[in-house]
């Protein structure tokens, strides 16, 4: 590791380069090589403190509450990991979830368009609302944050605006829009479609994210953008290319929601935003780009939603509940400060 | 190298042309990796090219030296696709070229090195190495899939730095940010030498390094140019310049003010050519 030419003698500095690691630095290697490790230590610390606390936290039930009550932020925090992983931020995670959702509902329920014409409609507008975000960080080099906050105020009041402010109720909302309310058992775990939908989504874009060289142009683009430019990347096409894979993200994500609510509410999920970056942070993506994945951010999401419901069959107040998990992304994202001072 | 024409050799009348740009003995283009004629690059009323000629011989190594506005960062963007000229025509092995961007440069093979450390700290030295031209995995799991031959790539990375001398890296897999900035050079050094079948630009690869490290860089060059890629190393730092040209262009107001090598002239002649303190003397 240490930078020696053979045979000549080593200087003092570079004996001490050589030194054994103390059991510190290699704990910062290791989290430095798998980010994913640290919110796996954290779930399962909670899994078997909260257990201990109240033993219905471990029931099948339980688990197959939680992981229903995560799906929907998991989603979306997929496509807000990818948008984060390219040193971006996506405040309009909600909005363009709730858009589509509802734009899909009343296609479908007061306009008679064909239910799955409707879905891929309700999803097709999603994935125009992340281009438009996308033309906007490449084209106008307006920063994220400012566009996508821009984009949040935009996209709830054109979905206000064109639902009126009205739920579609279950009644209205054509079998296939849903279909991932389904539920189904496997041994002592009940299942919704939603759920399963969401975990093989997850697989995917992990897969494409580690696996192909687009994964790879996302993190370089997100590690260093000059670099990336000056090995011949195309940054503009990689960035356009992310935010409108999160839309459509959060457009598929829209049918999920819908099966877990059961109507389209224009007030479901208001709180996306923060709740997907938390999952984000705390999964142990960097908010600094290039660092970071899709399996920390799942773990990310079902820490979030395990404290939720440990620390309430613990008997914990509400506000407390609050408080935990700002103290988590406070602690994750000085984890990940400290993981980028690791040397050689 | 072969039929260099070294400004040593200049008659009297020759010096004449000397200070204000045209290097005397012009190559046949078809002899040449690259040769450059009478480039001129204005910025509105600013001249960046005055009609500059370069000739890059094969498995020589080429510095271009020059005080900060003299055109050497004009010069090799002309070159390398990162700045069109207003006119003048460059060669490639004998062919006109005309490059519209990096890119286009880059297919026809040349490479450049930036001073900036061009790598992503985060990804690991095969990932950099290969990085906006990785390579695929064959039958179904590339093409349908898309998935990265990570196996292959990480095996010849390693082979292109043990084949440029570049052993005390051994891990192909470490992040590049746990690397020291030499190493971190020299895997983009190693990038450039390895997918470089013309030539490899190196601009200012030392600027950001170290004693030690400048020499592992210095080492590198060598080692390019005995694979017999030849090199334009662009430096202001002349013990370096010195310690592994082959010969020397002196760019001065956009202009060539000449060529020389480090058995003709001195550092401190060359500094004095580069300021202007003086044209450029029979060696």
């Amino acid at each position: 590791m240490s930078v020696t030419t053979p045979n000549a003698p080593t200087t003092a500095a570079e004996q001490f380069a050589m030194r054994r690691q103390s059991p510190v630095q290699r704990i910062q290697h290791l989290l430095h090589s798998h980010p994913a490790i640290s919110p796996l230590l954290v779930l399962i610390v909670a899994f078997i403190v909260f257990t201990i606390v109240n033993p219905r936290f471990a029931q099948p039930a339980t688990i197959s509450i939680i992981l229903q009550q995560t799906a929907v932020i998991a989603a979306l925090a997929i496509g807000q990991t990818l948008i984060i992983l390219t040193a971006g931020i996506d405040l309009a995670v909600g909005a363009t979830c709730i858009l589509s959702m509802l734009f899909m509902a009343n296609l479908a329920a007061h306009n008679g368009v064909p239910g799955p014409l409707a879905l891929l409609l309700g999803i097709a507008l999603g994935t125009l609302c992340g281009f438009l975000n996308g033309i906007l960080v490449t084209r106008l080099k307006l920063p994220p944050f400012i566009v996508t906050l821009g984009t949040l105020s935009i996209y709830t009041a054109v979905a206000l605006l064109y639902s009126g402010g009205q739920s579609v109720g279950r009644a209205d909302l054509p079998a296939i829009l849903n279909v991932m309310s389904t539920r189904f058992r496997v041994g002592p775990f009940n299942f919704t479609l939603g759920v399963v939908f969401v975990a093989l989504m997850a697989v995917v874009v992990a897969f494409v994210l580690s696996q192909t060289a687009w994964g790879r142009h996302v993190y370089a683009v997100g590690d260093d953008i000059e670099a990336a430019r000056l090995v011949g990347i195309r940054v503009d096409r990689v960035l356009l290319s992310v935010y409108t894979v999160a839309g459509l993200i959060y457009g598929i994500t829209a049918w999920v929601l819908i099966g877990r609510a059961g109507t389209a509410s224009p007030n479901a999920i208001v709180d996306a935003n923060l709740e997907t970056i938390t999952a984000v942070v705390i999964g142990g993506t960097s908010l600094f780009g290039g660092r970071g994945g899709i399996i920390g951010t799942i773990l990310g999401a079902l820490i979030v939603y395990s404290f939720n419901i440990g620390l309430s069959l613990a008997g914990v107040d509400a506000q407390l509940r609050v408080l935990a998990i700002g103290v988590l992304i406070i602690v994750a994202v000085s984890i990940d400060q400290w993981i980028r001072k690791v040397k050689a | 190298m072969t039929n260099t024409p070294l400004t040593s050799d200049l008659s009297p009348e020759e010096q004449g042309t000397v200070g204000l740009g045209n290097p005397p003995v012009l190559a046949d283009p078809t002899e040449t990796v690259l040769s450059a004629r009478n480039l001129i690059k204005t910025f509105g009323r600013v001249v960046g090219l005055d009609g500059v000629n370069v000739d890059l011989f094969p498995g020589e190594v080429l510095s271009v030296i020059g005080d900060n506005g003299a055109g050497k960062s004009t010069l090799i963007k002309a070159l390398t696709g990162a700045l069109i000229p207003d006119s003048g025509q460059v060669f490639l092995d004998g062919r006109e070229v005309n490059f519209k961007t990096p890119q286009d440069a880059r297919s026809a093979g040349i490479e450049t090195v930036y001073q900036t450390l061009a790598v992503a700290p985060a990804l690991d030295i095969a990932a950099n190495m290969f990085l906006g031209r990785e390579r695929r995995r064959s039958g179904p799991l590339g093409s349908v899939l898309r998935m990265l031959d990570m196996k292959g790539m990480k095996e010849d990375a390693g082979k292109s730095m043990a084949n440029l001398g570049i052993a005390t890296v051994q891990n192909m897999s470490q992040a590049v940010e746990t690397l020291s900035g030499g190493q971190r050079q020299a895997v983009a050094v190693a990038r450039a030498a390895t997918f470089a079948t013309k030539f490899v630009v190196l601009d200012e690869p030392t600027a950001a390094l170290g004693v030690k490290e400048t020499g592992q860089v210095l080492n590198l060059i060598q080692q390019i140019k005995a694979k017999g890629l030849p090199v334009i190393l662009i430096s202001h730092n002349m013990p370096n310049v010195f310690e592994v040209s082959d010969r020397i262009h002196i760019a001065r107001l956009g202009g060539c003010a000449g060529i020389i090598t480090p058995k003709s002239h001195t550092p401190t002649e060359a500094v004095a050519i580069m300021t202007g303190a003086t044209t450029l003397q029979k060696g």
